[in-house]
């Protein structure tokens, strides 16, 4: 993941000042990358065996590639990963458009109590999914979104994406890229008869597609790995998302833990991909909010 | 604009504006307020078994709660994760930052790989620790102080965990804010005779202050929301040592004690506000000395 100026900084000054550098620098890298290596190694040794040495060792043990499709054929993984991109495809559909209507209202129009309501939108930043939790879990059994036996499909689906429908951090976001446009613009598009509706999809969005953009990466990032929710909202595991059938494939086989390992990294996988292609969107939009 | 023209446009506009509103605000009085009142309820009166009977314990019953030694307990072991957590993921970021905010050849990929823990999700990123402290399979297995089978070694062992997870964020959040600081100032700094140590010290971490203010925050509210590093690594034990705050709330999730649990998700919620609050009166005090 680079920034946009990524050669920026000082120099690396004199030839002994740069290789104490690039030792700091390798040092800091062994640290990140040595915890996957672990799990690239432990996932590739074989059998129960190698795992539970008492001595353990840095490198694959009875080697065998194997464990990976054996996890994902054992674990029934694609079920999950899809129920995940699903679910993730849903939240973030539905967050960029709640929140991008709602940020052109806030943006650009003027309304009775606009400032209240403004406030009670971002007020939802101090309830989190984990402060309501019991309460909203409780609705869900009210709303018969969770049954405790054999919800449908369709209940599961509507449980686990219903409460993030909308987006307080997308309608500040957004909001911010449309008070960039000129209020002008908008004075002219009317007299040109743009309703509000055609002046938000031809010019407002398209202007402010960069933010928009890094704000789909977050909402993606956010949906995709969350836990807590799924893991009380979800009765029926057939159901679950992958970050919650990751823990029960792990703790359903114990004497196969190199199974769970390859399993984590194949959990990853959709998510790597996103980020390899949107590395920019992703690196504005979580600095949008930290660096002005 | 004159106060007659504003006034048509406010009756103008309201009717779109509210119709561009209206599915954001039916989610947020769904699940976010009417949740929030349903807890203060939950709290105020307690349920007997599954009947629909409930008596009113009031204010009393919550500050019941909030004194009893199950929650203290939790506040401790969520104020103790917040402590391991936020410092150290911290200075790790804002040294790999420095690090990497450097004309170097190759600092590209050391960038990457300082960024790529955020492809990690808390649930990965605990199995991933599973491969160095599960007590039969990890290779630091033998290390006692990391040995989560005993309190200090298992609250060790999820704070590692979720630093680990958060250096991607905190890294690249740091780097901006380092690209953000004029070259100028650095080189200014320099002439003034000013050394390395003492120009990162009086001069950069002024300048990116706000960034790592933003940063401590994101991180703390992180550390409040806790949860799947400590079920995936610890179970909350042994003997409860990793039981924060939100740990405790989901264990009484069930109908069966709904009063102590919304209780306890009150007390989070006061964390939670006094966290946003601080943050707030501390960006504002910065802007004010900036004019």
């Amino acid at each position: 993941m680079t920034t946009d100026h990524a050669a920026a900084g000082p120099a690396g000054g004199s030839r002994l000042a740069k290789a104490g550098w690039y030792l700091l620098l390798t040092a800091l890298a062994l640290v990140v990358l040595f915890p996957v290596y672990m799990t690239f190694i432990r996932a590739i040794s074989g059998g129960a065996a190698s795992l539970f040495q008492k001595k353990p060792s840095l490198t694959p043990v009875a080697t065998d590639w194997g464990s990976f499709w054996d996890a994902f054929r054992e674990g029934d993984l694609g079920v999950p990963i899809l129920q995940s991109l699903l679910v993730t495809a849903v939240i973030v559909v539905a967050q960029t458009f709640t929140s991008t209507i709602a940020a052109y209202a806030f943006a650009f129009l003027e309304f009775p109590f606009k400032k209240t309501l403004f406030a009670l939108v971002m007020g939802t930043l101090l309830l989190p999914i984990e402060v309501t939790l019991i309460a909203n879990v409780q609705t869900m059994f009210d709303l018969d979104l969770i049954s405790v036996s054999n919800g449908t499909y369709a209940k599961t689906l509507a449980a686990l994406t219903v409460p993030f429908l909308a987006s307080a951090l997308g309608v500040f976001l957004i909001r911010q890229g449309f008070l960039g446009i000129p209020g002008d613009l908008l004075d002219a598009a009317r007299l040109d008869g743009y309703s509000d509706f055609k002046f938000l999809w031809r010019i407002a969005v398209p202007v402010t597609r960069p933010i928009v953009g890094s704000f789909i990466v977050i909402s993606f990032l956010g949906a995709y790995n969350q836990y807590v929710w799924p893991r009380f909202a979800v009765k029926n595991q057939g159901y679950q998302t992958i970050q919650i059938a990751l823990r029960g494939f792990l703790s359903e086989n114990p004497n196969q833990l190199n199974w769970g390992f390859a399993a984590a990294l194949i959990a990853a996988i959709p998510v790597l991909l996103l980020l390899l292609i949107f590395q920019r969107q992703l690196v504005r939009g979580l600095t949008a909010g930290a660096v002005k | 604009m004159s106060l007659v023209v504003r006034r048509s446009r406010r009756t103008r506009e309201a009717l779109p504006a509210y119709a561009m509103l209206a599915p954001l605000l039916v989610v947020f009085a769904i699940f976010a307020y009417y949740p929030f009142y349903r807890i203060i309820h939950f709290a105020l009166y307690q349920k007997f078994g599954n009947s629909d009977a409930e008596s009113f314990v009031g204010t009393a019953g919550i500050l019941d709660v909030l004194k009893s030694d199950d929650f203290l307990s939790g506040l401790w072991i969520t104020v103790k994760f917040m402590l391991y957590t936020v410092p150290a993921g911290l200075v790790l970021g804002v040294l790999m930052a420095v690090a990497a905010h450097r004309r170097l050849k190759g600092i590209k990929i050391f960038q990457t790989i300082f960024s790529s823990t955020i492809a990690s999700s808390v649930a990965v990123s605990s199995v991933v620790f599973l491969t160095l402290v599960n007590k039969q399979a990890g290779y630091f297995q033998n290390v006692g102080w990391l040995n989560i089978e005993t309190p200090g070694g298992a609250m060790r062992g999820v704070a590692l965990s979720s630093v680990w997870q958060n250096i991607g964020l905190t890294f690249i959040i740091v780097l901006a804010g380092l690209q953000a600081v004029p070259e100028e100032i650095n080189e200014a700094a320099t002439l003034d005779g000013y050394g390395p140590i003492r120009r990162f010290f009086r001069v950069t971490v002024p300048m990116i202050s706000p960034t790592l203010l933003f940063l401590a925050v994101v991180l703390v509210v992180q550390a409040l929301q806790a949860y799947a590093q400590i079920e995936i690594l610890t179970r909350g034990g042994p003997q409860k040592s990793t039981e924060t705050l939100l740990y405790k709330i989901t264990q009484l999730q069930g109908r069966t004690d709904l009063q102590t649990g919304a209780s306890m998700a009150i007390g989070l919620f006061i964390l939670t506000l006094v966290v946003s609050v601080g943050q707030f009166l501390m960006l504002n005090r910065r802007v004010h000395y900036d004019n």
